[in-house]
């Protein structure tokens, strides 16, 4: 029980710093409504395109921008512990006896949470477009992209504290999420793929999230590739969150 | 049986203690393997003020890492609040505050909501942590600037704000890296007065510095470290003893070379060299030198202009320790 407080306590911590940067808050609705106005119109002609899943060009498309989202909304959340590990946050708040776990669980919730709420508000957008989900699709895309949030602010933490510093930090997170991104037929589905691009994109675990997230929104809920997709990405983020925690133990400056 | 119950009573009497021995840390990078911390053995008594000095790079920073359960030792072992450093670092969390050099408050938050989340981290109920926190406020009068963020606060009142985040939860033993590091002469002294406040109330403070005057004005013993190593450690009174008497410095109406001459042969003169246009000399006693001091350059036929009887400050001490100046290397 004491990991949950703490991680609560934590997690109001970030909150608190979050809601009073207005900035912060404006970017996150804005975001959402600039992928779906300056992108989604390009989808109209590429949807008759040989090889495109039917279905609808938003229904193909909206998956990958949620788990697009989901990735880059928490790569770049090590630049914050940088700057605090700087100023001596992280050693004070690891001399008290809060759970490490805490520690990073508390601070990656609060990302989480904001990555929902934007994958939430795209969705709401995206479906005057034409855009067709149920509320239990909802639900289960967005703890899937949930998921890939948390699994992603755990690596970007662990990565921060390891590096300690921006100069190291971003250019490893940047140079592995493309890679990811790209071969995980976000922006375009892998059916479209050559076959040697398809059996990279197998050993990707990411690509497993996109195909459950399309399989959600072409309505076929109980297709196994939705539970597939969230077990994998539910045991990588328990793997990503003690690895993460471990370097929250073991800080050194 | 009766030796557990004796253990028992010695561990309960070391609260707020610190006892290391042979405690190290090794660095390794690619090139090489750098003993930060070099087999240290101290012993800190509950209650004191402890100084822990050294030019930067010592060992200092490093030390108190260790001790404060942040950086796991290379070697050696070390109690600290009574509780053994490697086998239980929850409860000397519990036990111990710590304030590091760069302070730990964020500069977007408020330092209310600091010093409340802070008490909450050490289980408080968020009623007693509020509570703690306008206590911490009105002691170490921060009123003016407790609702605002840390980021409009003056240097002085951001370490009163650290220092109150390291106080929290009314530790036993607290540690304070460099506390006056960087603060003009008013801040300097409103944290030795704080200091000075938690030593009446019977915390063990374990504060390090790189200023002598520091040291020599709160703290009940110092040990001096250099390279890693202990090369003094006593009270300011007997390491200064331990420098040689007293200091004589006099100034004379003529070429100084002369006066040294006349009184460099003297048999209670130990040491004497010119500095500057000042002669100075160093004696065994110097309430009684100062007369023969007179007389001999009077025979000389030297007039003398001024002079000065000091007792040897800890920069004395240091200088000998280390062959260095500490101001100099701290400059």
């Amino acid at each position: 029980m004491k990991l949950l407080r703490d991680t609560w306590l934590v997690f109001g911590r970030y909150f608190w710093i979050f809601i009073h940067n207005p900035a912060w808050v404006v970017i996150g609705v804005v975001q959402p409504l600039l992928y779906l106005l300056l992108f989604a119109p390009l989808l109209k002609s590429i949807a008759s395109a040989p090889g495109f899943p039917r279905g609808g060009a938003y229904n193909v498309f909206v998956p990958g921008l949620l788990v697009q989202l989901g990735l880059f909304g928490a790569a770049g959340v090590g630049f914050s512990l940088i700057a605090e590990l700087r100023i001596g946050v992280i050693e004070r708040l690891r001399v008290t006896p809060v759970s490490r776990v805490a520690l990073l669980l508390g601070r990656a919730l609060r990302d989480v949470m904001s990555i929902v709420v934007q994958s939430l508000i795209l969705i709401l957008l995206a479906l005057p477009f034409g855009l067709s989900v149920n509320a239990l699709g909802v639900v289960v895309v967005l703890a899937l992209i949930a998921l890939i949030g948390l699994l992603t602010a755990s690596v970007a933490y662990a990565v921060a504290l390891w590096t300690r510093s921006e100069n190291s930090y971003a250019p490893i997170i940047f140079t592995a999420t493309l890679p990811i991104l790209l071969l995980s037929g976000v922006l375009l589905p892998l059916s479209l793929a050559p076959q040697w691009l398809r059996n990279i994109a197998a050993i990707n675990p990411l690509s497993y999230a996109v195909d459950a997230a399309r399989a959600v929104f072409l309505a076929h809920l109980s297709d196994p590739s939705v539970v597939k997709g969230v077990v994998i990405m539910a045991v990588l983020c328990v793997i990503a969150i003690l690895i993460g925690a471990r370097a929250f133990g073991r800080a050194v400056a | 049986m009766g030796t557990e119950k004796i253990a028992a009573m010695a561990s309960g009497n070391l609260d707020g203690a610190i006892e290391t021995h042979g405690l190290r840390r090794v660095f390794k990078t690619r090139k090489q393997v750098i003993e930060a911390v070099a087999g240290v053995d101290l012993s800190v008594r509950p209650g004191e003020i402890f100084g822990f000095l050294g030019p930067n790079g010592a060992g200092k920073t490093t030390t108190l890492r260790m001790l404060a359960t942040l950086l796991p030792p290379s070697g050696g072992t070390a109690r600290v609040a009574g509780c053994d450093l490697a086998r239980e670092p929850d409860k000397v969390r519990k036990l111990i505050g710590y304030v590091s050099q760069a302070g730990g408050s964020d500069y977007e938050v408020v330092g209310r909501f600091e010093l409340v989340f802070q008490g909450r981290l050490y289980g408080m109920s968020l009623a007693a942590a509020n509570k703690r926190a306008a206590e911490l406020i009105e002691m170490l009068e921060l009123e003016i600037c407790a609702d605002r963020p840390v980021k409009t606060y003056s240097g002085g009142q951001k370490r009163r704000l650290d220092i109150g985040l390291g106080l929290v939860h009314d530790p036993k033993l607290l540690f304070l890296d460099e506390p006056t590091t960087g603060l003009d002469p008013q801040s300097r002294a409103r944290v030795w007065d704080e200091v000075r406040r938690m030593h009446d109330r019977g915390t063990t403070v374990f504060l390090t510095t790189h200023y002598l005057d520091e040291a020599d004005a709160l703290c009940d013993r110092i040990a001096i470290i250099d390279y890693g190593k202990i090369v003094a450690e006593g009270t300011p009174e007997e390491l200064k003893r331990e420098v040689a008497g007293d200091v004589v410095t006099l100034t004379v109406g003529g070429p100084p070379q002369a006066a040294l001459d006349a009184l460099k042969g003297q048999p209670y003169v130990r040491e004497a060299s010119v500095e500057e246009s000042a002669v100075r000399l160093y004696v065994d006693r110097g309430e009684v030198a100062m007369p023969a001091i007179l007389r001999a350059l009077d025979a000389a036929g030297l007039q003398l202009l001024t002079i000065g009887l000091h007792r040897p400050s800890l920069d004395d001490v240091f200088l000998r320790q280390t062959g260095r100046s500490l101001r100099e290397v701290a400059a």
